[in-house]
């Protein structure tokens, strides 16, 4: 599936993230310990690394998911495309909508699958730029074809959404973002609730992505990590380690540790 | 090479024991519950009649039927819940969705438990003084149902909190992803799928209030009173406090009547459980997850 990357673009002027010194704190507990990476717009970045060292945490930074915790503190900045998002005159609102996220476990709405793709781009338009019923349905068909997802569902629009498979159900997760046209698509171990055909599906669909949209991926699976990325970070215990173009990386890496943990020296 | 041992009979013979013990705890749990309605059914049943249920007692109430009762506990009980349903569903959206985890909320948390925790005569005597003296609303049902609201708050807080609870954090993080705010997230998502929890919950817990006498009988509630309600500001009659009294105050009741009122007070409470199951089934089939 994976042809050999394509001369990769000199970097963007405006990387789409980029972490300074971030450091995080779990109450008491550091989670990230001064993060600083630059991830290149319209591209897939994939961040490995075994289970516990952050990359959730790391992920859900950037569009401050983590901020209901009463208790978490962060040191630092993350900027989307020049901007500081944690800065105060920011809208939360407006943050997230520039950044959508997936789920490890697809989360659909409790709603119909139309509804579900139609959700957030109703959320922004609202009263006077009102979208017609007409133009909802384009958009619906435009996103759902987008993650190939249209032919499957397109006679049972209504019906609800979490009647679909698994592998459906996350495609439709990532189909719901697009209405809302986000700089960033934030995608947590996307795969790890779907099967081998799942994966395979979901992944084909995420490199479709590339180009339009720039990708962070956190994987489990070093495998997803190589096929499905153009570019490859590895963290270890909150720290970033290494990131270099994923080609490289599985070949030779440049720290002992990123080499340790490829070769399966740790979990 | 399977034969069971020593010990392994006596494993067993100590789970029929324990089986057995649980079960006669469950049968005893329930046995009062039968006992009561069978006794009320036995020595009331003969009572039941539309005329006891649509007309007036009569004869000093050792007469007649229980119309003014009846409906003046449905006022009680219906202005009571338009009180409170609205301030204890705001109250548990706001500790739930909104509330930081800080000292204000942990004491709000306290108040709602102690809150819980207030004997009915006490609720009586501020109501009488917050809403019959200082508010000025007279000995009324609008006095009363007030009393009744604030008791019921606490129960309608915690049902709702708890439906709401229910709902899975995933949906709340779908939602804000799309840069939903706290406001739509909740109106759009988390209330439409906690509102069954939440009827059912709220009227479970209220219809128990249908049979409060402490709480009305200074407020709003009177002795004897045979005609309709014709405004908040009336008294009237309830179908607790009328059970009250005529089993205790009132000489020469035939002895089917208290068990007549209270079959039918009984009624109401099984007929509101009924109609709170039925509302939680027809939500949950409508629910899309
Ligand atoms: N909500 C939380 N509260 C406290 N500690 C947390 C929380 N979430 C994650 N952690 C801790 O932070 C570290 C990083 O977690 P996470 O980002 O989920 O790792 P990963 O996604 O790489 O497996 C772990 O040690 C985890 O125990
Ligand atoms: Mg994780």
């Amino acid at each position: 599936m994976v042809e050999p990357t394509p001369a990769v673009p000199a970097a963007a002027a405006e990387p789409a993230a980029r972490f300074t010194g971030f450091s995080l704190w779990y109450g008491t507990f550091q989670a990230l310990y001064g993060v600083d990476l630059q991830v290149e717009a319209g591209r897939i970045t994939s961040l490995i690394g075994p289970s516990g060292c952050g990359k959730s945490t790391l992920l859900r930074s950037v569009n401050r998911i983590n901020e209901r915790l009463g208790y978490v503190r962060t040191e630092g900045a993350v900027a989307v495309h020049g901007v500081d998002v944690y800065a105060a005159q920011n809208a939360l609102v407006q943050v997230r909508k520039q950044v959508g996220m997936v789920f490890q476990r697809p989360n659909v709405l409790p709603l119909s699958i139309r509804d579900n793709v139609i959700f957030g781009h109703r959320l922004h338009s609202r009263g006077a730029g009102r979208t017609t019923r007409a133009d909802e349905d384009a958009i619906v068909e435009g996103a759902l074809r987008q993650v190939l997802l249209w032919d499957d569902v397109k006679d049972r629009l209504n019906r609800r959404a979490a009647g679909l498979s698994l592998e459906q159900q996350q495609k439709l997760c990532i189909a719901r973002l697009l209405p809302v046209k986000p700089r960033l698509l934030l995608m947590d171990e996307p795969c790890s609730a779907l099967d081998p055909k799942g994966t395979e599906a979901v992944e084909e669909l995420i490199w479709e992505l590339r180009g339009e949209y720039t990708i962070l991926l956190v994987t489990h699976n070093m495998a997803q990590a190589r096929r499905a990325s153009e570019s490859c970070v590895f963290m270890l215990l909150g720290k970033m380690i290494e990131h270099t173009p994923t080609d490289e990386m599985f070949v030779t890496p440049q720290r002992q540790e990123t080499a340790d943990y490829i070769e399966g020296r740790y979990g | 090479m399977f034969e069971a041992t020593d010990l392994n009979r006596r494993d067993a013979r100590t789970q029929r024991l324990v089986r057995a013990l649980f079960l006669l705890m469950t049968v005893l749990l329930a046995a009062p519950v039968l006992l009561i309605l069978g006794v009320l059914l036995v020595k009331g049943g003969t009572m039941l009649s539309w005329d006891f249920l649509f007309t007036e007692p009569t004869n000093g109430m050792t007469a007649g039927g229980v119309l003014p009762a009846l409906v003046g506990t449905v006022w009680l009980v219906a202005i009571a819940l338009l009180a409170s349903v609205p301030v204890g569903v705001a109250a548990a959206v706001y500790l739930s969705e909104y509330a930081p985890d800080n000292v204000l909320t942990r004491v709000i948390n306290l108040a709602i438990i102690n809150l819980a925790g207030v004997p009915s005569i006490v609720h009586a005597l501020f109501g009488l003084g917050a809403f019959v003296i200082f508010f000025g609303f007279g000995t009324s049902i609008l006095a009363a149902s007030l009393t009744l609201a604030i008791m019921t708050l606490p129960v309608v807080i915690v049902a709702t909190r708890e439906a709401l609870q229910a709902v899975p954090h995933a949906f709340r993080e779908a939602c804000w992803n799309m840069g939903a705010t706290r406001w739509q997230t909740i109106w759009r998502v988390v209330l439409p799928n906690a509102v069954s929890g939440i009827l059912t919950g709220v009227i479970l817990e209220v219809s128990r209030t249908a049979g409060e006498t402490a709480p009305i009988m200074f407020t709003g509630a009177a002795f004897f009173l045979p005609f309709l309600p014709a405004s908040v500001f009336d008294q009237t009659m309830a179908m607790s406090l009328h059970l009250f009294v005529i089993a205790t105050q009132v000489p020469d009741v035939p002895e089917a009547l208290p068990y007549g009122v209270a079959l039918v007070l009984i009624g109401m409470v099984l007929a509101m459980n009924a109609l709170s199951i039925g509302l939680r089934t027809w939500l949950r089939q409508k629910k899309k997850w």
